[in-house]
Order: structure tokens, then C-alpha cells, then sequence
């Protein structure tokens, strides 16, 4: 059960952001845009764009896979599964979104992973 | 006639370049996400401690914690850090976007130190350098290396 809410969790998350990345960069938003009174018309805006609603399905999914997790096992074995998603992203960004990934970036998301890990002891 | 060379002169008082503005609202942009993610979670976290509620299978006792103060703040600013990530990932690389953030993990240990008395081991401190230092390597590299710097 622990291990498959990990696969849930980790896959979900990968998903949801990869998605997320994708669409937004299709049609980006201008800074205007974020100003208080356009937010509820960024909001409608997004909700009406099918990756980024099947996006936050996967997080809810995953928020959902995570509190199951959290009754399953302990927060120090939890939150280090999540930056493992990190490294993950990482690569699939290199490989999915044709991300320039070079040295000096892998070194960071390794080292933010092992961080996450090493804060969650 | 001035030759080509001079022309190309820049003074220092010279507004800056389209792409290091671009670069500046991405940074900006990076500082919000992680303060209305840090902010949102403290704002819960705050309002479930101090609610001391039984939360059962009944989705009455969830619907009236949402309305409390903290949490309805708490919520109010998560949902601000779901649509600014959301900018953030048009403007900025994917792999650059979750360790730029990740400081956002640091902060909270502090404000649950300073606010919940929680302890911070050694192995915290040093999973606090690894992240900063990871920080530090990804800032020094380009935000959006797909093309398309549209950001306003």
C-alpha cells in the first residue's frame, strides 16, 4: 500500500506539472493580468483550458495520495518521496519540454532534492 | 560622422534590456510564488492548531473550519500561489521553476521554529545549505532556455 501511494503521488505530481509547464507556455500570461482586479478573469480563463483542469486533477489526486500516505507511514518517510519528483521533473523536462538542462541546473535540482530530504529527518 | 562603434555605446544610465527585465519580473515573480505558498500553508497550519477540531468522515465539520479566519485566509493564498505558479511556469522553465521554489521549504522550517517552537535539528541545517546552495546554481542559470519571454 506505502509504495503504491508513493507511485500515485510521485506520478500524479510529475503529471500535473508537466501539464501545467506545457499549456502555460503556449498561452502566457502577462503580468497585468495578475493585478487584483483581472484575477477572477485569469481564474475563468484557466478553468476553461483542458490540460490545466486535467492538471489540477492530478494534483488533487495527488494531495489525496499523499494524506493516505501520511496514514500509512511517517512525515520522514513522506515529504523526502516528494523531492525525488524533483530530480524526476527534471529529467522529464530535459526529455518532454525539450528544456535546456545543463550542468550547473542538474547540480541544483540534485541539491535541493537531497535538502528536502535531509529537512524532512 | 560618428563611426559605428560609437554608436554603440551604452551609457550606464541606459534603461535596462527587454530580456533583463523580462528576468527581474521572472525573479519577482519566483519571490510571490514562495511567499503565498509559505504564507498560505503558515495561515492553515495557524488556523487548524488553534481550531482544536474533531474532523471526522462528516464534510459539515471541513465546510465550517474552511470559514474560520485563518484558514479562510490560508486558502485565499494558496489559490493566488496556484494561478502565479501557473504564470511562473509560462514564463520560466519547469526545471528551473521547482528548485527556484523549493526555498519556500527552508522558510517554513523557520516559521515553525519561531511560531510553533518545533525543533531544527542538525540534519535540518544542513538539508537548509543543500537547498540554498541548489538555489544559488539554478538562479545563476537562464529562467526560460524554450523560447517565448513574454512576461507582460
Amino acid at each position: 500500500m506505502k509504495w503504491l501511494m508513493v507511485a500515485i503521488i510521485v506520478g500524479s505530481t510529475v503529471l500535473a506539472d508537466l501539464l501545467q509547464s506545457y499549456e502555460m507556455k503556449r498561452h502566457v500570461v502577462a503580468v497585468e493580468d495578475l493585478r487584483p482586479g483581472r484575477l477572477g478573469g485569469l481564474l475563468r480563463g484557466l478553468a476553461r483550458r483542458g490540460p490545466l483542469v486535467v492538471a489540477v486533477f492530478f494534483m488533487a489526486i495527488s494531495f489525496f495520495a499523499f494524506m493516505k500516505l501520511l496514514s500509512v507511514a511517517d512525515l520522514s518517510f513522506a515529504v523526502p518521496v516528494t523531492a525525488a519528483s524533483v530530480a524526476l521533473e527534471t529529467l522529464l523536462a530535459r526529455l518532454v519540454l525539450r528544456e535546456k538542462v545543463g550542468a550547473l541546473r542538474w547540480a541544483g535540482a540534485l541539491s535541493v532534492a537531497c535538502g528536502v530530504a535531509l529537512l524532512a529527518m | 560622422m560618428p563611426s559605428g562603434r560609437a554608436l554603440a555605446h551604452v551609457p550606464a544610465s541606459n534603461p535596462p534590456s527587454p530580456t533583463r527585465r523580462v528576468d527581474l519580473k521572472t525573479k519577482l515573480l519566483t519571490g510571490f510564488v514562495v511567499c503565498t505558498n509559505v504564507l498560505g500553508n503558515f495561515s492553515m497550519s495557524w488556523g487548524m492548531k488553534h481550531q482544536n477540531a474533531v474532523l471526522g468522515l462528516s464534510p459539515i465539520a471541513y465546510i465550517r473550519l474552511i470559514f474560520t479566519p485563518w484558514v479562510l485566509l490560508g486558502t485565499a493564498l494558496l489559490i493566488l500561489w496556484l494561478l502565479s505558479r501557473m504564470t511562473l511556469l509560462g514564463w520560466a522553465d519547469l526545471s528551473y521553476v521547482l528548485p527556484a521554489t523549493s526555498i519556500g521549504y527552508v522558510l517554513s522550517a523557520v516559521l515553525g521554529k519561531v511560531f510553533f517552537g518545533e525543533q531544527v535539528t542538525w540534519e535540518r541545517w544542513l538539508g537548509t545549505g543543500f537547498i540554498v546552495i541548489g538555489i544559488v546554481c539554478v538562479g545563476l542559470t537562464a529562467a526560460n532556455t524554450t523560447k517565448r519571454e513574454t512576461a507582460g
